[in-house]
């Protein structure tokens, strides 16, 4: 019976286990079945990637559309490439829409706006933004100002 | 093994010069024995002279420097790792602690060896533990756990635990040691009962030299890493050595010193004139 | 030169103990288990090294997540952005906190309690008679008892994390006005699942493996007295920590090194 007892407690002990894994999974991370959903890239060239780090989220008016994947320099335009993931789901972003670096509140975290166009035509996979706006940097952005520029 | 009609005459073990020896220390120079089949073997000697080593050797759970040790045919340090524990399936070993398990009630710890080495039905083993119980007297403390028995009562469940397999062999280690007179009494009953009724070839190791040698057919004494003195226990008491006679009589003085060894006393209370 | 001498002895005793731990770990593990017989052993020491170590860790677990969702909302409301309070907590829990903390209270709690227990069925000769009745302690007692270990950790590391979350979120939520939503949004926007949980994960399967072949070992090799047994008991518990604390920087490095 003690037995019987114990191989119960154990089996809830590690189903406990199993439910703090999964609530890690989808409440803490955010890992939703959705989000291995299909998705297509897209590329944007910027003059200064700022302190934008893959992962970074990829929004349109606020909403979520697709992540950052990577950032790397084109070694001939010495601009930052960054790969972005777009959800399938947001197929009909018109090919004039911009890529816009910005800060999320004074010291947040930066993602990708993207500020939509007016084209009848959409961005397809394999294709890059016609226009980015690069990283605010505060620094400069005083530095002009007090040279009066 | 040669066809002789008497049984009993013939080696269950067989040591031969065996040497053992632990941290540089010599524990055995050269140690030979016969342990005859079917008999009870007393081995004495004074404390620390290795003799619960000597059942390790037997057991196969040390291994000795040099010589050779047969136990049913078989040279037990030669054996690979599978072999020997079939081997010690025929065995049985008193430790001297008991050695119950704390965990398990005394039923589970006289079942736990068939339940490991059969497939015995339930109610098989609940009949071969109780029977085992019944023999050492104690069938109705099957509930208890180990923690609640007296010292002498875990020695007989220890004792119903290392016969339940039926073996061949059984070896006490100090089965007398700490015992109040009616629990090593009620043990000496048991030792020899089981020894008439089932014929297991019985090996005794103790320093209790009046309960050895009143069951025992055959002893034999430790010293010094040697065997100083072997035979009937007739025959020992009547020995010419008086190293067997001060460890059978308890002289406190005699071959064997009363003194730890040391330097000149003189020097230690500083009246030989060294000046340090 | 005899501090030299001393060394070199030391030096020595320390490889020579490495190697019998070694064959140790390889004497238990590359043994074939008997699904019949070890699993029922298994589900026993699961009990005593994972349900009955689940209170200190869920206790732990509360005041570390609510000592965290106090200082980090101290801290970050100075500079107004204590709604990342969530994303603080979470991510010091699931990266480190969660396993290195389970892992010191796991070798306190439950690895020094096996390496008393092997220790003393060494002394009261349990194990020498497991032998002689033809058993070997190795799979019989070692085994299911580092498996325990091993499979418990990660399982309590998970847990502690849930609740130290669950309890940051108390202080932070609950008494402290931070948003809800900003809350768990800026907790799932930056961790993420499989470089932060599943890395914390593999840490705490890394920790429990190590936590458990330190206290099986300790515990079958110590000295059979008394004075054996509680200096092995103390070594489990200071080398449990110390590989700890030293493998959680390895790992560490390895998994979160090139940000």
């Amino acid at each position: 019976m003690a037995q019987r007892k114990s191989d119960l407690v154990v089996g809830l002990f590690m189903l406990a286990g199993i439910a703090a894994l999964l609530f890690l999974a989808l409440q803490v991370s955010g890992l939703t079945p959705k989000s291995s959903e299909d998705s297509y890239t897209l590329y944007a060239n910027f003059n200064d990637a700022g302190g934008l780090a893959p992962r970074a989220r990829v929004s349109m008016a606020g909403v979520t559309i697709g992540s950052i994947r990577e950032i790397s320099l084109n070694r001939e335009t010495f601009q930052a490439r960054v790969v972005i993931d777009v959800s399938t789901s947001v197929d009909n972003i018109p090919a004039d829409s911009a890529a816009v670096i910005r800060t999320s509140g004074l010291l947040g975290e930066q993602y990708i706006d993207v500020s939509v166009g007016g084209d009848m035509e959409s961005l397809s996979d394999g294709d890059t933004f016609y226009s980015t706006q690069s990283a605010m940097n505060l620094e400069r952005l005083i530095s002009n100002f007090a040279s009066g520029q | 093994m040669s066809d002789t009609t008497d049984s009993f005459s013939e080696p269950y073990i067989e040591l031969t010069d065996v040497v053992f020896s632990r941290d540089d220390r010599r524990i055995f120079d050269g140690v030979s024995l016969k342990i005859p089949r079917g008999r009870i073997t007393a081995i004495m000697g004074p404390s620390g002279t290795g003799k619960t080593t000597l059942l390790r050797l037997i057991g196969g759970q040390l291994k000795p420097d040099s010589g050779s040790i047969i136990l049913a045919g078989e040279s037990v340090p030669d054996l690979k790792r599978k072999s020997l524990y079939q081997l010690r399936e025929k065995m049985g070993m008193l430790f001297q602690s008991g050695a119950l398990f704390t965990d398990l009630s005394v039923f589970e710890n006289v079942a736990f060896p068939i339940r490991v080495h059969t497939r015995l039905p339930e109610d098989m083993i609940r009949d071969i533990v109780l029977m085992k119980l019944e023999a050492v007297g104690l069938r109705g403390a099957r509930d208890l756990m180990p923690a609640q028995l007296s010292g002498g009562m875990t020695r007989r469940v220890a004792l119903a635990r290392s016969i339940a397999l039926d073996p061949e062999l059984i070896m006490y280690d100090e089965p007398f040691a700490g015992q109040d007179p009616i629990a090593m009494g009620v043990l000496v009953k048991l030792i020899r009962d089981l020894n008439h009724s089932m014929g297991m070839t019985s090996v005794l190791v103790s320093h209790d030299v009046p309960e050895s040698l009143s069951i025992c057919h055959h002893a034999c004494i430790v010293s010094d890493g040697r065997i100083i003195g072997e035979g009937t226990p007739d025959e020992l008491r009547n020995h010419p050595s008086a190293k067997v006679q001060q460890f059978l009589k308890g002289h406190p003085d005699g071959p064997v010193p009363f003194h730890y060894p040391a330097a000149n006393a003189g020097n230690d209370w500083g009246i030989d004139g060294g000046g340090g | 030169m005899q501090w030299l001498a001393d060394l070199g002895r030391q030096g020595r005793e320390l490889i020579e103990s490495l190697g019998r731990s070694g064959q140790f770990l390889a004497g238990f593990l590359l043994g074939v288990p008997n699904a019949r017989v070890g699993f029922p052993l298994l589900v026993k020491q699961l009990y005593f090294v994972g349900v009955l170590s689940l209170a200190i860790i869920v206790v732990s677990g509360l005041f570390i997540g609510m000592v965290l969702g106090l200082q980090g909302y101290t801290i970050l409301s100075d500079y107004g952005s204590e709604s990342a309070i969530g994303q603080m907590i979470a991510l010091t829990l699931v990266r480190e906190l969660g396993p290195v903390v389970t892992a010191l209270l796991f070798a306190g709690r439950a690895g020094s309690a096996l390496t008393a227990e092997i220790g003393l069925m060494k002394a009261t000769e349990q194990l020498s008679s497991l032998e002689m009745m033809g058993v070997d302690p190795l799979r019989r007692v070692v085994a299911p008892r580092f498996w325990a270990g091993f499979l418990a950790m990660p399982v309590l590391a998970a847990i502690f994390s849930v609740v130290g979350i669950w309890g940051g979120m108390l202080v932070g939520v609950e008494w402290l006005g931070v948003f809800e939503g900003s809350f768990w949004g800026n907790m799932q926007s930056s961790v993420s699942f499989t470089s932060d949980v599943l890395n914390g994960v593999i840490k705490s399967v890394v920790f429990g493996f190590v936590c458990a072949w330190i206290a099986v070992y300790q515990g079958y090799d110590c000295v059979p007295t008394s004075a054996g047994i509680s200096s092995a008991t103390t070594k489990t518990v200071v080398f449990s920590s110390l590989a700890v604390l030293g493998l959680d920087f390895v790992l560490t490095a390895v998994m979160f090194g090139d940000f």
